[in-house]
């Protein structure tokens, strides 16, 4: 197999509401990408790949990306394409394009605006038509029926994921993109009701709009428009069989597959955000990522505190890239997930040596 | 840095028909990636990694259906990437694919599109009114009805031309046997007889609605060696996309369709289509497309296109075939549409085509797919022999 080249983020932009009432999905997602370009040092019309992740359901109807190429400029037009995943897929699409040697940058970028319908319902259409989703189980169905297994596997208890919830609402509160944030002790909300045992609200990833946009490019381009920019190491997706009979709901094996490709522990990761929508996802996935327990794990508070579906995982990314590029980290990893129960799971490393 | 040769080394697709009520959805993907595995001669396991397409979840009411679908397409612990690009997906799904295999990255990709209309209504499913957005409520068929008028007007064709590709293209599906619409007696009297849908679409201008899948096996230099038949030889990929409405934007002419046709032809060295491709399976979901994609994709001069389909150039025996499978006028399972261009012309280069096998003087043969507003493109050549680089 050849050599891959060199690919870094180089610019990154984001942005979330609770409801955005006043704008439709173009109006959210345009500021973001003009962001991100700006950040990135590139021209618009310099971007040689154009791609975005969302879900049509969102909206309830067909071709909602298609208006997302009045944000992104599609004219004169562009080489551009689209994934029904988070935008973490998209960023890998555009990451193989340049590997194919066709175009040397790509925006990537990602929205939701799940305030207008039922997300958790939604989400139940993902499960097999026949069998499974006439049952209705809603995400939040499926994702407590995880974490029971998972605790009572694991011998943990719902102090440990309390413990998830109260760090991630406290790092929040210096993320201005967290819907929520708090701070609260883990006793204090151990005494709040559980809603879907053996998770209480605060274990569950609240309904946020927003988009984000991340620009990458190769080799001498991202050396060129960024003092430190943050190289992709390794990229990797997997996933599992969905039937929940069909695997230990206790673990994520496409994600310990996509992070051992990844090469996660081929060095130190000072940080890791992980794309839990759970509090019980988070301790699942740092096992399956194999962190080691000093790793500051999702310090922007996770989707946990910030939710824009469709742009979640790719937000991860940006996240780590951010830290990268400012140089509060020197080596990250960024997890992204979908489908129930962690189906579907991309891993990213990425570096400030290049 | 150029790319890793890539070929197409094993198809497979589905009977297409209006309602498949004997598989569920696992099913129909299942039953063309099978026959795509063992026309390459591979098992499940050979497979690196499985790339999907189709056109809105709403046409079945599932949402991000490869979920459930990873384990019937063997994709369990392996990459799996679903592309979504309205109309154009099955070709850009293609596309996505052969660029896993082209960077280098896997050698052997399975690539699925697909579309099981009857789990729904896909005209409805149009036609939903969005939030913020005035609601159209006209399906595919009234939303480019007004454009082929407007083409109609430009180039002042007769009438009749766009019944003369009904006829045509139904003719062609005769000799395909996995086609939907199967209408021996079609002449010119009974499209212009047909009910009149939207002007100037009659019943019989328009694609049919149907169950079906479509899959091929992608592979590199290497894979293509190992291959028990004959290869279809990648020679060019190209994608381009533009937005839906602005002020003095060409919708009959889209400037992205000539942007994409000028960047594949490049890369497969094609000057002149009309000779330098032995045929071409071209997205024509209604018969006035024929005329429009002609000129579109170069085959002649702006307002031309019509005189060549009425010549019968081309018709099966003309000399530049158009859909000789019967295209999406016979089959339109519209997910898996693209990707069935994209793997037809595979066929015909392989001279796997059987009765709707076209003689092969080049070699090469153009693959097309659009969706949207007439907004995304995509296409590919391939051909019979190793590209040069």
């Amino acid at each position: 197999m050849r050599s891959l080249r060199d690919v870094a983020v180089v610019g990154f932009a984001q942005d979330t509401a609770v409801k955005d009432r006043d704008r439709n999905e173009v109006e959210i997602i345009s500021p973001v990408v003009r962001e991100a370009v700006e950040r990135s040092g590139l021209k618009r019309r310099d971007i040689g790949f154009t791609i975005s992740g969302s879900c049509d359901y969102l909206a309830g109807g067909p071709f909602t990306f298609v208006s997302g190429l009045d944000a992104a400029g599609a004219w004169p037009p562009v080489k551009e394409s689209h994934v029904e995943m988070d935008a973490a897929w998209a960023l890998y699409e555009a990451w193989v394009a340049i590997q194919t040697g066709d175009v040397d940058s790509a925006l990537i970028y990602g929205f939701g605006k799940p305030s207008l319908g039922d997300l958790h319902e939604i989400w139940t259409l993902q499960t097999d038509p026949y069998t499974v989703a006439t049952l209705w189980p809603s995400m939040v169905d499926l994702a407590a029926l995880q974490a029971d297994v998972y605790l009572s596997s694991s011998g943990r208890s719902d102090r440990d994921l309390a413990e998830v919830a109260v760090r991630s609402l406290r790092n929040a509160q210096r993320n201005p993109y967290a819907v929520v944030s708090e701070d609260v002790s883990v006793d204090e909300l151990l005494g709040r009701p559980v809603t879907h045992r053996p998770l209480r609200d605060t274990d569950i990833a609240p309904i946020t709009d927003g988009a984000a946009a991340i620009v990458i490019a190769a080799d001498d381009i991202a050396k060129r428009v960024c003092e430190r920019p943050a190289w992709i190491r390794g990229i990797e997706h997997r996933v599992d069989p969905q039937h929940l009979g069909l695997r230990d709901l206790a673990t994520a094996p496409s994600a310990a597959q996509a992070a051992e490709r990844a090469g996660v522990n081929d060095g130190a990761i000072d940080v890791a955000e992980i794309h839990a929508q759970f509090s019980h996802e988070e301790l699942i996935l740092r096992e399956a990522l194999g962190l080691a327990d000093g790793v500051d794990v999702n310090p922007s508070g996770g989707p946990l505190t910030s939710n824009p579906v469709m742009a979640t995982g790719l937000v991860r990314i940006g996240e780590v890239a951010g830290r990268i590029m400012d140089g509060r980290a020197g080596r990250g990893v960024a997890h992204a997930a979908q489908g129930p129960c962690l189906q579907q799971n991309l891993v990213c490393v990425l570096e400030g040596s290049n | 840095m150029g790319a890793e040769r890539t070929a197409v080394i094993g198809v497979g697709q589905t009977r297409h028909v209006s309602a498949r009520h004997d598989v569920s959805i696992a099913g129909l993907v299942r039953e063309a990636a099978q026959e795509a595995l063992d026309d390459a001669g591979l098992d499940w396991g050979d497979i690196d990694a499985v790339v999907i397409g189709k056109a809105p979840d709403m046409f079945e009411g599932v949402v991000m259906p490869e979920l459930y679908l990873a384990d019937a397409l063997g994709a369990s612990g392996k990459p799996m990437i679903r592309v979504h690009t309205a109309g154009s997906v099955g070709g850009s799904t293609a596309i996505v694919a052969a660029k896993l295999v082209m960077a280098g990255i896997h050698e052997r990709v399975l690539t699925v599109a697909f579309e099981k209309q009857s789990e729904s209504n896909a005209t409805w499913g149009l036609s939903v009114a969005m939030p913020f957005q005035a609601p159209l409520v006209a399906g595919a068929g009234g939303y480019f009805a007004p454009i082929i008028r407007a083409y109609i007007r430009r180039s002042g064709a007769p009438d009749y031309i766009g019944h003369l590709v009904s006829v045509k293209d139904r003719l062609n599906a005769l000799r395909n046997p996995k086609a939907q619409l199967h209408l021996p007696d079609i002449d010119l009297k009974t499209v212009q007889e047909s009910m009149l849908l939207w002007a100037p679409l009659r019943l019989l201008d328009v694609c049919p609605s149907s169950d079906g899948a479509m899959a091929m096996v992608i592979g590199s230099e290497q894979a293509a060696a190992a291959a028990p038949g004959p290869v279809a030889w990648i020679h060019g990929t190209a994608m381009r996309s533009e937005p839906t409405m602005f002020a003095g934007r060409d919708q009959v002419n889209p400037q992205a369709g000539k942007d994409c046709a000028a960047d594949v032809y490049a890369q497969a060295g094609i000057t002149n289509p009309r000779e330098d491709f032995d045929c071409a399976e071209v997205y024509v979901p209604f018969s006035w497309y024929e005329p429009m994609w002609l000129e579109n994709l170069g085959f002649c001069p702006e307002g031309d296109g019509w005189k060549l389909t009425e010549a019968g150039a081309t018709a099966f025996d003309g000399d530049i075939p158009w859909n000789p499978s019967g295209g999406v006028l016979s089959s339109n399972p519209i997910g898996a549409s693209g990707m069935i261009r994209f793997g037809e012309v595979a066929q015909q280069v392989r001279e796997r085509a059987g009765d709707f096998q076209v003689p092969l003087k080049t070699g090469k043969a153009l693959g097309h797919a659009y969706g949207g507003g007439s907004q995304f493109f995509s296409m590919w050549v391939v051909g019979n022999t190793k590209p040069e680089s």
